[in-house]
């Protein structure tokens, strides 16, 4: 189905007078959450089923919305900063970083090489805990109750190390615009190593448990398949792009931070399933892993905190700067009219914007299929809302 | 009155059998108990064994370990509100649980604990234990449809679509083993549950290693098969938690969502009962027919009272490492009295194992087989119990249409494949 005629269809969704099916019974409309154990937060999809085959979905958003992007006109752009790790809470640090050197491109300065190096050091960190926790709770979706606190066990690994570094565990506030306000402290690079040859053979633990399972395996292969040409149109980002054979992720494809200086690759997928996606999340969980490891082991001396005035008082301008999130695209859209305040800023999330490809991935499969589409989309509400 | 209470305890066969009603009531009073306890115990054993699973401790608080938590617990669910719906069908909704309750417990009245350790041995007992343990679904189907809502309408449906996928490869299966009694001097066979053992004992093995591997293979589906009868995972369609948030159960709380539980638990301990006795040899010891000798039998029969001297053991060495803080004070105490609860259960099943050893009609060596005899089914039926919880630890759950698939496709046409070379080999071996 392509994707003109499945939009119509959505919109299109008439819940007041459900359709005849055959032998005289109507197709049952179901609330899926907002209160609903498998809809990580407050999402609500309504479900048409014509018994448990999934006719067509409506997400219904916005039982999470603190109106961020409103907050941002009232406040400095310095005190904007922390609202944004709200946003996507299990991964604060990348938005900490997108929303940063979003500020550094207007300010048309740049971060001093340490800062870079702690910043990538710091992202790819929150970016194994964020697939981390999306591991459990997609694993808890589909059934396995086990893999949750294993990978609970080793995020909390990450979470010391933040704490370590800026005090907080989640909401971390990690970086300053212009840099990082904090300098490693002694012992950083220790703990991280320690944390490298920890975690790997966790990965392998995890991939016991799921990645040859039989009950796995018919569970996600097959299961919410989305093609590369669709993915793209529907402006999905991120993993589950990438599972759908498309090579597109922006810290190859337009390098911010110091991610050009480190060698990785791009784990891509093939048939877009819901199993190659948790492939595609494993192998990226390991390639963090490859450049936590060189840029630990390579920081540059220097300052951490570029040539930045006081008062941050932008050009008049607009600016967009995106970073590869862990869930797909973050960007951070900034109008500027000269004030210490941004005149207008918007945020792409990826979560948003991957959630559009739910209806496409889930029509025709049943009910159990559409709480490991939605876990396998990787949707924090936080950000979905705003 | 004691003529009515004594008449039976020399009597080797059922109460049933023996047509005394006294007696009967006693069984069925002691199965009820022993049950609900087993349920009880079977609570707490999940919730520790998962937590260790998953590398978290479980219930800590009430009482040392956790072990009053089962009874905090059925406290706790006979004082909440009893909830019905204001849209749901009272009457139906209220029988609902009962349903289940009672067809989960009527299956013990024909499971053999001993050769006279049941309440009745009837001729047909497989079957009724079949029919009546599958009345267990229409409780599950009744409350999804009388909630009158659509999670628990749709858990009732899956129930529905589950049984039809299991049930006929579960029967075939079964008639297979039934089959296999048959291979006697006169073959006749039998359907009697004790009949079923007994038959066992004179060919002299398990029917789990008869015509190895077609016992296996018919042991393997029924493994299969009661795991989804039980709606157990990995095969928990019908309460699938994260899809329908708790399935046909979601309108119900209280007491009449506890009943649910406990017809659940009783279930599975039903089910892992029809197993043991079907394929493992029911409450015979391991190697009855080559280790006869009285040194063995008195050797095994000293297992019971070696068993709760071990649990003891494990309490004690719990009490030894508490916390010395005073805030474990009590906590100490507990533990320190369950062990000598356990130690003096021990104690006990020890001076019966050897005021008992010889093999005479007295009471004390009757009463030394009786417990003999209940204690290698119980131990057998536990494995199955640890291997309910294991299975939940470990796997994701199928979806119901997979189920279906597995149950049409895979087991039903294994399970006659079984049946019609368990035929082929018997009539050629007998």
């Amino acid at each position: 189905m392509s994707i003109r005629e499945s939009t119509n269809d959505v919109s299109n969704l008439d819940l007041d007078t459900p359709d005849k099916t055959y032998l005289d019974s109507n197709e049952l409309i179901i609330n899926m959450g907002p209160q609903h154990p498998a809809t990580h937060g407050v999402l609500r999809v309504i479900l048409k089923l014509d018994g448990e085959r999934v006719l067509g979905t409506e997400c219904v958003i916005g039982y999470l919305h603190r109106g961020v992007e409103k907050i941002a006109e009232n406040r400095t752009y310095t005190m904007f900063n922390p609202y944004v790790d709200r946003m996507d809470y299990v991964a604060a640090v990348s938005n900490g970083l997108g929303y940063c050197e979003a500020v550094e491109k207007l300010l048309n300065v740049e971060a001093p090489a340490r800062a870079q190096y702690i910043r990538v050091i710091l992202t790819e960190l929150n970016r194994i805990a964020s697939h981390q926790l999306w591991l459990g709770t997609h694993a808890l979706d589909i059934g396995a109750m086990t893999p949750l606190f294993y990978t609970f066990r080793d995020r909390e690994e990450i979470l010391k190390i933040f704490e370590r570094y800026c005090g907080a565990r989640l909401t971390t506030h990690a970086f300053r615009i212009g840099g990082c306000q904090y300098e490693t402290y002694a012992g950083f690079e220790k703990d991280v190593n320690n944390f490298l040859t920890f975690f790997a053979p966790k990965i392998d633990e995890y991939e016991t448990l799921l990645t040859t399972n039989r009950i796995w395996l018919e569970r996600t292969k097959n299961v919410g398949v989305i093609s590369g040409e669709d993915a793209i149109a529907l402006g999905v980002t991120g993993p589950v792009l990438r599972a759908s054979g498309v090579k597109w992720d922006l810290r190859k494809a337009q390098p911010y931070a110091a991610y050009s200086k480190f060698d990785f690759e791009i784990p891509i997928g093939e048939n877009g399933d819901t199993y190659d996606r948790y492939l595609v999340r494993m192998a990226e969980m390991r390639q963090s892993m490859r450049i936590i490891e060189q840029a630990v082991n390579s920081i540059p001396e220097g300052p951490i905190m570029g040539k930045v005035p006081k008062v941050i008082k932008p050009p008049v301008g607009e600016i967009y700067h995106s970073i590869e999130a862990p869930k797909g695209e973050l960007g951070y859209f900034i109008v500027s009219d000269g004030s210490t305040q941004p005149y207008r800023l918007r945020v792409r999330p990826p979560s948003l914007v991957n959630l559009q490809a739910l209806d496409i991935m889930v029509r025709g499969l049943l009910v159990a299929d559409v709480v490991a589409v939605i876990g396998t989309i990787d949707i924090v509400l936080g950000e979905v809302d705003r | 009155m004691l003529n009515a209470f004594m008449s039976y305890l020399g009597s080797t066969v059922t109460p049933g059998e023996a047509g005394n009603q006294f007696w009967a009531l006693i069984y069925v009073l002691i199965i009820f108990a022993g049950v609900s306890l087993a349920v009880i115990c079977m609570n707490w054993l999940e919730r520790k064994a998962l937590a260790h699973f998953q590398i978290r401790l479980g219930p800590m608080r009430v009482g040392p370990h956790g072990l009053l938590q089962p009874i905090a617990d059925a406290l706790k669910l006979m004082l909440k509100e009893d909830i019905i719906p204001s849209e749901a069908d009272q009457f139906v909704f209220w029988v609902a649980p009962l349903i289940g309750l009672l067809a989960a417990f009527t299956v013990y009245t024909v499971i053999p604990f001993g050769p006279s350790q049941a309440v009745s041995d009837m001729n047909i007992g497989i079957l009724f234990m079949l029919g009546v343990s599958s009345l267990g679904v229409l409780g599950i189907v009744v409350a999804g449809w009388a909630s009158n809502s659509h999670y628990p309408l749709i858990g009732a449906l899956r129930s529905s679509a589950q049984m039809v996928s299991y049930e006929v490869a579960m029967g075939l299966v079964v008639v297979s083993a039934i089959l296999m009694t048959s291979l006697n001097a006169s073959g006749t066979g039998t359907l009697s549950m004790i009949g079923i053992v007994q038959a066992q004992q004179q060919q002299g093995i398990w029917f789990i290693f008869k015509f190895f591997p077609l016992g296996f293979i018919a042991f393997a589906i029924f493994a299969i098969a009661m795991v989804a009868e039980t709606n157990r995972a990995p095969f928990d369609m019908a309460e699938a938690e994260s899809e329908l948030t708790a399935g046909f159960h979601t309108e119900y709380s209280g007491l009449r969502w506890s009943l649910f539980m406990l017809a659940e638990y009783a279930a599975m301990i039903a089910v892992s009962s029809i197993a043991v006795t079907l394929w493992l040899g029911g409450w015979m010891r391991p190697f009855p027919n080559l280790l006869h000798a009285p040194a063995w039998e008195f050797i095994f029969s000293l297992f019971p009272g070696l068993t709760f001297a071990g649990l003891a053991a494990i309490a004690v060495i719990g009490t030894a490492r508490m916390p010395a803080h005073s805030f474990f004070k009590i906590q100490r105490m507990g533990l320190a009295v369950f062990a000598a609860l356990l130690g003096f259960i021990a104690l006990f099943l020890l001076v019966i194992a050897v005021a008992g050893r010889s093999a005479d009609t007295s009471v004390a060596a009757r009463f030394r087989e009786g417990i003999d005899y209940v204690y290698w089914f119980v131990l057998k039926v536990a494995v199955f119990m640890y291997l309910f919880i294991w299975y939940r630890a470990t796997w994701p759950r199928y979806r119901f249409d997979q189920l279906m698939k597995i149950g049409w496709k895979v087991m039903l046409p294994i399970s006659l494949g079984v049946l019609i070379v368990t035929a082929i080999v018997g009539v050629i071996f007998s």
